[in-house]
């Protein structure tokens, strides 16, 4: 008997689709980058890590973005599905936030000839990446699936919260830093160099996507597993966190 | 859920008929800001009594300092390099033990189910809360400062208005973030490590503009004059930013 997969036929339809999707376009990304753009004037080869690293950090923030969306919605409706999407959501969005940082210092590395420094950008990030990870931590200790939900919806709003509040401490603490490009306009880039910084993002966005498919399903599959053991008369809580542990 | 009848409010605390009309006459939010003072005498009551949180508190910041002086050999002369810094993670850390207290104390004794069933709000559970353990803080550092002045000899007289509004406005933002999470974490496995890591994450903010102010406040600088001026509001605005989202989720982290 060949197992079923979770989440029906559009979500199996997605979990093929979407990561052949990715690879295509990382791989055009990739060449893009590589042989497509220009080469930049003052820093060089280096910089086309440019088109990976920007375009993960934006994502990243998306990410964030449906994790607080989704918190909101599971205190607001209590459905599990929003705590599941919300769980995924952070998860993908931590290893964007993970590519980032470290994309983030070889590039800065031989340009601002330091690994790292405690500008507003990258402070935010590194502390972005500490309140998600705190996020997934109170998952951990948190025993309850329902409190777990809660108290994670809780960290998912307040941590997004903090995000600008953050920035603009820390902006405001280390005074105006250096523009490493002019991203924020599109008007400093070059045209070749701002196709291929939108397949960046097309390929990140990808990525998200594929990501969410197969893990919200797989949320699904767990929620299910536990009520089917809660139903077998098992105990709950500390079997069902050890089988989620043991699989994922 | 909680009981919000006023009618069992008036159940709650029995007194003359006339003392329940006026109690009835009161409006929402006064009536919600009287519960929230009910409960912040309640814990400094039993913190006056028990003496469970302040003492270690006091020693822990202490230790703190005293670890740094180690540390970075914090001579009188780099004091005000270093010392802002010092004094702030000396208070977050000891805050910590406050704000962890704060609920373990509740759970121990089988009393969150009692608070939840209480006519108060959520809301107003946690505004009491938090008084109270800004109550704490403030009681420390109020002890800690002058101690330091004394071991680093940095004339703490001059600057004790600017250093009093620095240090209120500070307590209340990392007592804010620190309480709903200190919540939380009394109901989550090892609470006593993810207390700190989702409160010292969150409030980066406040140890930024805590350390920059009270440098400024150190060194003599009016703190009524741009920048730190700016500073001052800013915390001021995020201490009001944190308490209110802390108000509206507290309900969540209190709920069985």
């Amino acid at each position: 008997m060949s197992p079923r997969r979770p989440g029906g036929r559009w979500a199996s339809l997605a979990q093929t689709t979407l990561p052949v999707i990715t690879l295509a376009l990382a791989t055009t990304t990739l060449y893009g980058a590589l042989f497509y753009a220009p080469r930049e004037k003052v820093m060089g080869d280096v910089q086309r890590i440019f088109y990976f690293h920007a375009p993960a950090g934006l994502v990243c923030f998306l990410a964030f973005f449906v994790t607080f969306v989704a918190s909101i919605g599971y205190l607001a409706t209590r459905r599990p599905g929003w705590d599941i999407a919300g769980r995924a959501s952070t998860e993908a969005g931590l290893l964007l936030t993970t590519i980032v940082l470290v994309t983030g210092p070889l590039w800065a590395r031989p340009v601002w000839g330091t690994y790292w420094t405690w500008e507003a950008r990258l402070t935010t990030t590194l502390v972005l990446w500490l309140i998600y990870m705190g996020y997934l931590l109170v998952r951990r200790y948190t025993e309850d699936p329902d409190q777990q939900a809660r108290f994670a919806a809780v960290v998912g709003i307040i941590g997004f919260i903090d995000v600008p509040i953050v920035y603009m401490s820390v902006h405001w603490w280390r005074g105006h830093h250096p523009q490493v490009l002019a991203v924020s306009g599109g008007g400093g880039l070059d045209p070749t160099m701002r196709q291929v910084f939108l397949m960046g993002i097309f390929t990140y966005l990808a990525l998200y996507a594929s990501l969410m498919a197969l893990r919200i399903p797989l949320g699904r599959a767990e929620a299910e597993l536990r009520w089917l053991r809660l139903k077998l008369g098992e105990r709950p809580a500390r079997r069902a966190a050890s089988g989620l542990r043991a699989s994922g | 859920m909680t009981v919000r009848s006023p009618a069992a409010l008036d159940l709650a605390t029995p007194g003359t008929g006339s003392a329940v009309e006026r109690r009835r006459r009161l409006s929402g939010p006064v009536r919600e800001a009287r519960k929230a003072l009910l409960v912040w005498q309640k814990d400094v009551r039993v913190e006056w009594r028990s003496l469970d949180s302040l003492p270690a508190m006091f020693f822990f910041a202490l230790l703190v300092l005293v670890i740094f002086n180690f540390g970075f050999d914090l001579s009188s002369a780099r004091f005000s390099d270093f010392g802002p810094g010092v004094l702030w993670v000396a208070f977050a850390f000891s805050g910590v033990l406050a704000f962890g207290n704060s609920f373990a104390l509740e759970r121990d004794a089988d009393c969150i189910q009692g608070l939840r069933l209480a006519p108060v709000d959520p809301g107003s559970l946690y505004l009491g809360k938090l008084l109270a353990n800004c109550t704490s803080m403030l009681i420390v550092e109020a002890a800690v400062l002058p101690l330091c002045a004394v071991m680093f000899d940095y004339d703490l007289a001059a600057s004790i208005g600017p250093m009093s509004v620095v240090l209120l406005v500070h307590t209340v933002g990392f007592g804010a973030v620190g309480t709903l999470f200190g919540g939380m974490t009394a109901r989550t496995r090892r609470g006593d490590v993810l207390l700190p890591i989702l409160l010292f994450s969150i409030s980066v903010p406040f140890m930024l503009s805590a350390v920059r102010l009270t440098g400024a406040a150190l060194a003599g600088e009016p703190i009524s004059e741009a920048p730190a001026a700016a500073w001052l509001v800013m915390a001021g605005v995020f201490d009001l930013v944190f308490i209110a989202a802390a108000y509206l989720t507290f309900e969540y982290i209190l709920e069985e």
